[in-house]
């Protein structure tokens, strides 16, 4: 194993993840769109802890402050979800372009 | 040699999990892989000798898809897969962007000249890490605190289907709330 093995597979998450993202209409397909691409980022900095600076905390850490942004995400998405969807319906992303115009 | 092939099983494995959250039907199953995206994901972590930070995502992880299961249930039209479907929009384009990202990521990644010496790992990260979290990363911790708790508030903030302006008026000035249905014994 090498860093560069753990990097390819956190690109591949982050980009199947973007896929996701920028393909899926339902909000909550979104949402799982970007909880990959934030799992390639715990791969991406696990690794780097490891195999370049296992000696100090700060990898870790990091890792720390993506799980708990992937659990704020959620919760958020989730929240403005269920605003959207009971004022006005809406739970496709197409539906919901208000700051477009 | 045991380490390459288990990483090597999980990580294919996880990416075709992910890839399987956008192509199969049913709502549930699209979480449940998912799941199995994190889970095979978080076992390479175990691998580097991260031992409590592996379990703590596998044991989020399959706490949040079971609370995502009931959300997916409730906001998709086609929730038992009973019928094909597909909700994508502009799919080619994200496609193309896609394959460009990952092609430029890789590139970067056989390209930069990574440090060869690999630091001595701790002989407990899990002390490191909880050493670091109450002392010299402290800030980092008092500020995940925070988040945390304006995201609790923003959240049932969000979900609230009558909040107190609806009930009490905007100036909350109303003595009695304006209930659907009064509560109390002489409603």
């Amino acid at each position: 194993m090498s860093l560069e093995l753990y990097l390819l597979l956190a690109a591949a998450l982050l980009t199947v993840g973007l896929y996701g993202a920028l393909s899926q209409q339902s909000i909550v397909m979104l949402m799982m769109g970007l909880e990959l691409m934030l799992n390639g980022v715990i791969v991406a900095a696990g690794a780097f802890w490891f195999y370049a600076s296992a000696d100090r905390p700060d990898g870790q850490v990091l890792v720390l402050v993506v799980v708990t942004a992937m659990a704020v995400e959620m919760a958020m998405g989730f929240a403005v979800t269920t605003a959207i969807f009971r004022s006005r319906d809406v739970d496709m992303v197409d539906s919901a372009t208000d700051l477009k115009d | 040699m045991v380490h390459t092939a288990v990483f090597a099983v999980c990580a294919a494995a996880s990416v075709a999990a992910g890839v399987a959250v956008f192509r199969v039907d049913s709502m549930a199953r699209a979480t449940l892989a998912l799941l199995a995206s994190f889970v095979l994901a978080a076992i390479t972590l175990l691998l580097l000798d991260l031992s409590y930070l592996g379990v703590l995502v596998i044991l989020m992880m399959t706490m949040e898809m079971m609370i995502m299961i009931v959300f997916m249930i409730m906001y998709m039209m086609n929730p038992a897969g009973l019928m094909p479907m597909t909700m994508v929009h502009n799919n080619r384009g994200a496609l193309a962007i896609s394959l460009a990202v990952f092609a430029a990521l890789v590139t970067g990644i056989f390209l930069v000249p990574w440090p060869d010496t690999r630091p001595g790992t701790p002989a407990d990260p899990t002390l490191q890490l909880a050493e670091a979290i109450m002392g010299s990363k402290m800030l980092v911790m008092m500020v995940i605190g925070m988040v945390l708790f304006a995201t609790m508030v923003a959240a049932t903030v969000l979900s609230t289907a009558r909040g107190r302006y609806d009930r009490y008026g905007d100036r909350l000035r109303r003595s009695r709330p304006d209930d659907p249905i009064r509560g109390g014994v002489g409603r």
